[in-house]
């Protein structure tokens, strides 16, 4: 670690990084034959499917509307027939409704939904009033791996003040490279969609654009700090590396020293956080009128052949952009949708590439956790590693006994399931995975309390 | 294969891991214990390196029969906690020791420290010092006999008083002759043996095999430390605490008291305080829980030297501390993030 850099102030643990794809420019792979667009590809309501079976559709044509606040737009990465209308396994690990258009390779262009400035200065002409709408009808999630949608994140309510925007350049995941590459291949119109951002929050107060980026990408950090220059208070900051740095919480923490309190989000601190190839896709539907039909997506690992960085369809299968990379190789393990840390495990790959999707890992035999799991030596390292300051050990034999109450007690609904405990756990432990489970059920408790006091406050 | 018939292992994240694990951290704590136990080789000779491999070895042997015959259950002394619990019995015995003591030790340690417990991870006890109380309890004399037979001791000894290759601790001797014209008897006896601070600290005076030499401890709690193995907390508490309450008692009963550094280099202080007292399984988990437990088990420690009927107090100090470990959990909490 190189001293003086800025990090985080609690936990955090140093993982070998491997970025073994961080030099290998990003390659376009040529539009599939068939793409598989599933209808939840962002946290929230899945968008609701207005395309039949047998209908012509055009490439960034709306075909699925989003259906509740927390919901996104769906739009067709190539132009084709809709060949079905039916369920699919997804890189969430679960069946879901998907649309499937067969791709007639005419890449016929929709309707435009953003707004086209060939202005040298394009921010300056971006109608800011529309870039909300844009953003929500672009479809546009945030690209990370949370897939949270943007256009909610970008209209706090009215009494929340936002005076930082914060874009999260630093890929604290090991192996992962699409953010990186972005950041070097296209340093312009991230920084641009940081100015955007940051003129669309001005309107009550001076606002503060951060661009944090770990101290493992000097190019990354070169070239943006370039294009930086050319924007007021817009600042660069290299950042230690540390996991999990990019953890909202743990980035505004790194950036402007604010704790976001327990249970509230950065916008309390006055903080939006957006990752950079968010920012990169919101600048291209606001000045470049190009909706989110397509993004780069990291295959790597020592499972796979030759680890790239791929620029692919949205929709796209797996399979293809393993087949790609030259193959799997003979002692290739664990195949999983995002990094190793907070990644999903898939059990195939037929599943397509969402918006959300930031890489392909696939493990060898060496490199995976396939320990068997062992009791808890009470090593301690769980609480030392823990970006909230929890004690993972503790929670995780709570939720064995099932005792609820006092997990709530233990913070459990603070956990950001990182994976940091897990990782350094001297027994092997799977300490996420109860985690996940005692967290959903404490969320039922507090949800189902919250409901019986309102019934009760409205008797 | 094609890629999409390939059958892929799942699981839960982190899928990737780090290489210390349990078997990892037992092996570095073995290896920062060969200071000490080459020490304790050069001052008692080959007795003590008989007490070390028949007790490492007796140990395993324990562990391995109780999981396959008894619990029925997955042999898991591939872990070296086994060893290391051998290990430290071994250091905490006398070079005297018969070989039957030892084994009796070693299968306390093991099927009533540990495994009745639930074998690693679940003992609320230090299963090597459960091991060695037992046998002080049951075999008072053979526990404090220190006569030797070989190595430099024996070499002072046949000096000093060739008839009988034995001396009694300064602790020992403290508890023996408190009262009886103690502060010349004392001068006189600690000249003829070498009693000076260098030598406690170096390790060239009699007890246990693994307490003589500080110097040794010390280099191996380095090591432990700077792998983050075990904290700096709990060891700076405990002997500070230890010194402290030692100097109160010098200041106010100078003529039956021993002077403050005979109560920090002599006894089991710094090997109970390094690498009992850190094991990780029984002691607490927080900063300010770790610092709690050290003066507890220094403030035992001095209760049981200068009140108690035992001339050295620390295992029993740090078994009551053991079993407090729990409360302290709940009443010393990590600081939580934004809460």
């Amino acid at each position: 670690m190189i001293l003086g850099l800025k990090t985080f102030s609690l936990g955090g643990v140093h993982v070998d990084d491997r970025k073994y794809s961080h030099d290998s420019p990003i390659e376009a792979l040529p539009a599939p034959k068939t793409v598989v667009l599933p209808m939840s590809q962002h946290i929230g309501a899945p968008a609701k499917a207005i395309v039949e079976k047998g209908q012509n559709v055009k490439m960034g044509q709306l075909i699925a509307e989003k259906s509740g606040f927390i919901s996104a737009a769906v739009l067709s990465s190539v132009s084709g027939i809709v060949k079905a209308i039916e369920n699919r396994m997804t890189p969430g690990g679960f069946m879901q409704k998907c649309v499937i258009i067969e791709n007639d390779f005419k890449d016929e262009r929709a309707e435009a939904v953003g707004s086209n400035w060939a202005s040298p200065d394009a921010v300056e002409t971006v109608d800011i009033s529309k870039v909300v709408s844009m953003v929500e009808k672009a479809g546009i999630v945030g690209m990370g791996g949370a897939a949270f949608p943007t256009a909610v994140k970008l209209a706090p309510p009215p009494d929340v003040k936002i005076d930082t925007v914060i874009l999260n350049g630093v890929e604290c995941e090991p192996y992962l490279t699409a953010d990186a590459r972005i950041m070097v291949e296209k340093p312009a119109i991230i920084v641009a969609g940081l100015a955007i951002l940051m003129k669309l929050f001005s309107k009550n107060c001076p606002v503060k654009g951060y661009i944090g980026i770990e101290a493992n990408k000097p190019d990354a950090i070169a070239r943006i700090s370039a294009e930086a220059k050319n924007y007021k208070d817009i600042e660069v900051v290299p950042l230690a590396l540390k996991y999990p740095q990019g953890g909202e919480k743990q980035l505004v923490n790194a950036l402007s020293g604010r704790v976001v309190p327990s249970g509230k989000l950065p916008s309390s601190v006055g903080c939006v956080v957006q990752n950079v190839a968010t920012a990169a896709a919101i600048y291209d539907v606001c000045v470049n009128n190009k909706p989110l039909v397509e993004r780069v997506v990291t295959v790597t690992g020592r499972g796979v052949k030759k680890p790239k960085n791929i620029l692919v369809r949205l929709g796209t299968s797996f399979t293809e952009l393993i087949d790609f990379c030259g193959g799997l190789t003979d002692d290739s393990a664990m195949l999983i949708c995002g990094g190793p840390m907070m990644g999903k495990a898939l059990q195939t790959s037929e599943v397509p590439v969402t918006k959300g999707v930031s890489g392909i890992l696939i493990l060898n035999r060496d490199e995976a956790n396939l320990f068997e799991e062992e009791t808890c030596i009470r090593c301690g390292r769980c609480i030392d590693v823990c970006p909230m300051g929890l004690h993972p050990g503790m929670i995780n034999k709570l939720v064995e006994v099932n005792d609820y109450s006092k997990l709530e007690e233990y913070g459990i609904l603070d956990c950001i399931e990182c994976g940091s405990c897990n990782y350094v756990c001297a027994g092997h432990g799977r300490l996420v995975q109860k985690i996940k489970i005692g967290k959903a059920r404490v969320q039922e408790i507090v949800k189902a309390r919250r409901e019986t006091k309102d019934g009760d406050a409205k008797k | 294969m094609e890629t999409k018939d390939k059958k892929w292992v799942v699981g839960q994240g982190s899928h990737i891991y780090f290489p210390e694990d349990a078997s990892v951290i037992m092996l570095q704590v073995i290896l920062a214990l060969i200071p000490v136990c080459a020490m304790g080789l050069f001052v008692f000779g080959l007795d003590a390196l008989k007490i070390i491999v028949i007790a490492m070895l007796s140990a395993v042997a324990f562990e391995a029969f109780i999981q396959k015959y008894m619990l029925k259950v997955k042999l898991g002394v591939r872990d070296y906690s086994a060893a290391l619990t051998g290990l430290l019995l071994a250091l905490n015995l006398p070079a005297s020791s018969p070989w039957w003591m030892v084994c009796i030790g070693t299968a306390i340690s093991i099927g009533i420290g540990k495994m009745a417990y639930g074998g690693l991870g679940n003992n609320p006890f230090n299963p090597a010092l459960v091991g060695r109380v037992a046998l002080l309890i049951g075999f008072p004399a053979l526990m404090t006999d220190w006569s030797v037979t070989g190595g430099y001791l024996a070499e002072l000894y046949k000096k000093v008083t060739p008839e009988s290759l034995t001396a009694a601790t300064p602790l020992g001797f403290v508890k023996a002759y408190a009262g009886s014209g103690f502060a010349s008897d004392l001068a006189s006896y600690f000249n003829s043996y070498k009693f000076d601070v260098q030598s406690l600290f170096i390790g060239t005076t009699g007890g246990s095999i693994g307490e003589v030499s500080e110097l040794a401890i010390i280099l191996g709690a380095a090591y432990l430390i700077y792998k983050k193995i075990i904290n700096w907390e709990i060891p700076v508490s405990f002997i500070t605490s230890v010194g402290v309450i030692a100097s109160v008692a010098y200041y106010f009963k100078p003529a039956t008291s021993l002077l403050p550094h005979y109560h920090i280099f002599s006894g089991g202080l710094f090997l109970g305080a390094c690498f009992m007292a850190t094991d990780m399984v029984t002691s607490p988990f927080t900063f300010s829980g770790r610092i709690i437990f050290g003066i507890g088990c220094g403030v035992l420690t001095m209760l049981i030297r200068l009140y108690g009927g035992y001339p050295e107090g620390v295992s029993f100090a740090i078994l009551l501390m053991n079993i407090m470990v729990p409360i302290i959990d709940i009443y010393f909490k990590p600081k939580r993030f934004g809460a």
